[in-house]
């Protein structure tokens, strides 16, 4: 049947393509976030993923401007592009940036620095602290279903208990489009607009929407060492040891994280275009190419989120 | 990478061949049975069958090294299940479809071949991926995974078949537009399988596909598909399931998933792959049902108010006369924003902002309609539900019951034969809510037609419900348990 009304007949929009359909869900999550809580918060790194999902909560409210501040989990092992590439993002919009420092922790020793340098998994209790002394009730993440097995089984609206862990035996059933945001004072929610995106489609909307990333996820100069099969780039985090000589190479990185644990992958991709065509082809996960902390064991990402991990 | 693939037999034959022009007849139980009868008729006129053992082993690595095919920058997307009884070879089948359409990418098959304790990888692996679930070797949680063919994207929900976990099979065909139902073909229909069919049946599920799995086991024998797909598409009749795809499968050897058997040569229907690849999508359907917009969010921007949401059905157009649901007021929508720009129409399931000619005091929960044909109205509901924790639920219970976006308390009036819900169980209820609520009938809009009730102590996700309309007027009986919880 159409519509009644006695509008004039305006052309219906064609089918909608499959980043429509996408863009049209991870929209309606987002709004039932400002909808349902008090006291959302975006986590946002400066990785594609958060930077899709940012753009995209802009997007659901234009154009009025974003009613949830962003927090950041500042490894103190960033790469310094994409320091920079969150600060003009949070200026150029005029957003409300918290920082949740892992250096601090260290300094004041809290926390105790790894043996193999990764500050990774040391981004939990910055992370838990800070959304409960702000008293954050949602949590946005940039997570997608399709990075990694443990976060395939995870929910869209994910209930985190007053530890922040994950309980994947005690999830909720998650039915149509209605989201349960009920939750006991204490425990907040994970919410995941991306879950049904791939890195392919993070990619192509990016083409779409024309969305500016840190200049790092391009082919560029720079110099690298390998380690257990992964180029890293030397920083404050630590150096190349004897036998990892420095080379030289034009690389490109497939994610953004702790520098200590992400790898880059040797890439002339130096438009988005070309990142694309190189994904298609490429034999191996995002995670999988550029991850060492994946590689620790089977259940690693499982046994990072029960403790309160992204 | 070569070093990978060992497995038991060839993982996938080369040379894959081109795919039928169009979408094949749907296998009706005379259709089965007519392909008996023809059977014969057929051997004698078909080539002889493809030797997929020595294809396999010409160039049997070749598929892991393949680039993926790329997919079209927008294609369209069907979202699909897996249903069926646990071991009936659900996580084998998707395994298998993932890895026969090179979507496991080397660094995933490593992994999972790291984890197989047998000599082959074990393609369930791909799915199972909680620790829990590969030491027991079940599924528990359903995955959720992407792949993409030229012609198409798949978001494939995995569910569990264990009846303990019922509640994540019912997360997971929630959405779904496809379900493949597996049966092992040396057990047959089993009360599971029963359970998942009325699911899929109580969920309107619109595609339904019987996977006659494990063929490899019952020397492919035609006979045991047919009696499995009669005894199944009778029952599918019986739960209103209007038609079915019954195919051969064996998801362990990899026959009829995304190449043909060669050792089926009786069943030409489509693999499973091509049948998924051909199937229509639902998305007009859903465009053109009466036009439905629950309102999420009012956004404030100087003096103007725009209402944010997604069309939950239909189209709605600048100039459209529309209703505000529950409180009835009609006004003009005068203003449609696609996510920031400025749009003359748009379609289900688009999110947007609606601009309204008149100053309406309209909320979060409010549902806009085409003025003329509104959905039903009013606190009382009937609905078959589905009970999803292990607390029952009883006539008396005082619940939260979310639909669409508006979230309301709710009074459970009545469960027809007095019988509590337990945990799996499905049923009906009548329940009364604090406010009216403006729903259609599950059939005719799944998203306006389907609400959730929730714990209101500590926010547990408790039943599913499916509408089926406003109740009759109640009369009391003699019968203890049919006592109406509010009289
Ligand atoms: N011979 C044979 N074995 C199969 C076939 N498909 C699956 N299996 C085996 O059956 C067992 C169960 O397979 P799964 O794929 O884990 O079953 P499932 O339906 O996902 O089980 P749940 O998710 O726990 O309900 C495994 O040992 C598989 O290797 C087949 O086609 N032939
Ligand atoms: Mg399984």
């Amino acid at each position: 049947m159409t519509a009644v009304g006695t509008g004039t007949r305006h052309p219906v929009p064609g089918r909608l393509g499959h980043l429509d359909v996408l863009e049209s869900e991870a929209v309606h999550i987002i709004r039932e976030v400002a909808g349902e809580f008090e006291r959302p918060v975006i986590l946002f790194s400066g990785g594609k993923d958060s930077v899709v999902m940012l753009h995209l909560a802009l997007k659901a409210f234009a154009p009025a401007s974003l009613p949830f501040p962003l927090l950041h989990v500042d490894t103190g092992h960033n790469f310094p592009e994409v320091i920079g590439y969150r600060d003009r993002v949070v200026a150029r919009h005029g957003l409300r940036l918290y920082v949740a420092s892992v250096q601090r922790y260290v300094d004041e020793g809290r926390l105790r620095e790894r043996p193999d340098g990764t500050r990774n998994p040391l981004q939990t209790l910055p992370l838990l602290e800070t959304i409960t002394r702000n008293r954050f009730d949602a949590v946005f993440g940039g997570g997608r279903r399709d990075e990694e097995k443990a976060r395939a089984k995870e929910r869209v609206f994910s209930l985190r208990d007053e530890f922040g862990g994950w309980d994947p035996r005690r999830q909720r059933p998650e039915l149509w489009q209605l989201y349960n945001g009920r939750h006991a004072p204490g425990e907040h929610m994970r919410v995941f607009p991306l879950s049904n995106w791939t890195e392919l489609d993070v990619w192509q909307y990016i083409a779409r929407e024309s969305i500016e990333l840190p200049e790092i996820y391009f082919a560029h100069d720079r110099e690298v060492f390998l380690r257990s099969g992964m180029w890293l780039a030397p920083g404050e985090w630590g150096d190349a040891k004897d036998g990892e000589p420095v080379e030289r190479r034009r690389v490109r990185y497939r994610t953004v994280g702790d520098m200590s644990c992400t790898g880059a992958v040797l890439s002339e991709a130096d438009t988005v275009e070309a990142v694309i065509t190189e994904i298609t082809a490429s034999r191996l996960t995002e995670r999988g190419a550029t991850r060492a902390d994946d590689r620790m064991s089977e259940a690693a990402m499982e046994d990072r989120k029960r403790e309160g991990y992204f | 990478m070569a070093a990978l693939d060992h497995p038991r037999r060839p993982l996938s034959p080369t040379g894959r061949p081109p795919f039928p022009a169009a979408g094949h007849p749907p296998h009706s139980t005379a259709a089965l049975m007519m392909r008996g009868i023809f059977q014969e008729v057929r051997a004698r006129l078909s080539a002889p069958p493809r030797n997929r053992a020595q294809e396999g082993q010409t160039d049997s690595m070749s598929h892991a090294t393949q680039d993926r095919a790329a997919p079209a920058p927008e294609t369209d997307l069907l979202r699909w299940a897996t249903a069926g009884s646990v071991d009936d070879g659900k996580s084998t089948l998707v395994g298998r479809l993932l890895h026969d359409s090179k979507s496991v990418l080397a660094d995933q098959l490593e992994a999972v071949a790291r984890a197989s304790s047998g000599e082959g990888p074990d393609l369930a692996l791909l799915t199972d991926g909680l620790r829990a679930e590969r030491e027991q070797g079940i599924t528990i949680d359903v995955a959720h995974r992407y792949f993409a063919t030229p012609r198409r994207r798949f978001i494939l929900a995995d569910t569990p078949g264990h009846v303990q976990y019922t509640r994540n099979m019912v997360t997971g065909a929630s959405t779904a537009e496809l379900a493949v139902i597996l049966v092992d073909a040396r057990k047959g229909v089993v009360e599971q399988t029963r359970r998942h069919a009325t699911v899929a049946a109580l969920l309107r599920v619109p595609h339904v596909v019987l996977a006659v799995n494990k063929m490899d086991l019952v020397d492919y024998a035609e006979p045991v598909f047919a009696s499995v797909a009669e005894e199944f598409t009778g029952l599918t009749a019986a739960l209103g399931i209007p038609e079915v795809t019954a195919i051969p499968i064996s998801a362990l050897a990899g026959d009829n998933v995304v190449e043909p058997s060669a050792h089926m040569d009786w069943y030409v229907g489509p693999t499973v792959l091509e049948h998924l690849e051909t199937v229509p999508v639902g998305d007009d359907a859903v465009a053109w049902e009466p036009t439905r917009f629950p309102v999420q969010h009012v956004i404030r921007s100087g003096d103007a108010r725009l209402y944010a949401g997604q069309l939950a059905g239909g189209v709605l157009r600048v100039g459209d006369r529309v209703t505000v649901l529950p409180s009835g007021r009609t006004t003009t929508v005068v203003g449609i924003e696609v996510l920031g720009v400025p749009a003359d129409a748009a379609r289900a399931p688009q999110s947007l902002a609606l601009r309204l000619a008149d100053d309406l005091d309209v909320a979060r929960g409010d549902l806009v309609v085409p003025a003329g044909a509104p959905p039903e109205v009013s606190r009382d509901v009937t609905a078959a539900v589905c009970h999803l924790h292990e607390r029952p639920l009883r006539a008396g219970d005082r619940v939260l019951l979310k639909h669409t976006t508006r979230t309301v308390p709710a009074v459970i009036r009545r469960i027809p034969g007095g019988r509590r819900l337990d945990l799996n169980d499905i049923g009906e209820v009548t329940l009364r809510a604090a406010e009216r609520l403006a729903f259609d009938r599950y059939e005719d809009n799944r998203r306006t037609g389907s609400f959730i009730l929730i714990d209101p102590a500590d926010g547990t996700t408790l039943t599913a419900g499916m509408v089926c309309g406003t109740p009759p007027p109640f009369v009391p009986t003699p019968h203890e348990g049919e006592r109406d919880a509010l009289g």
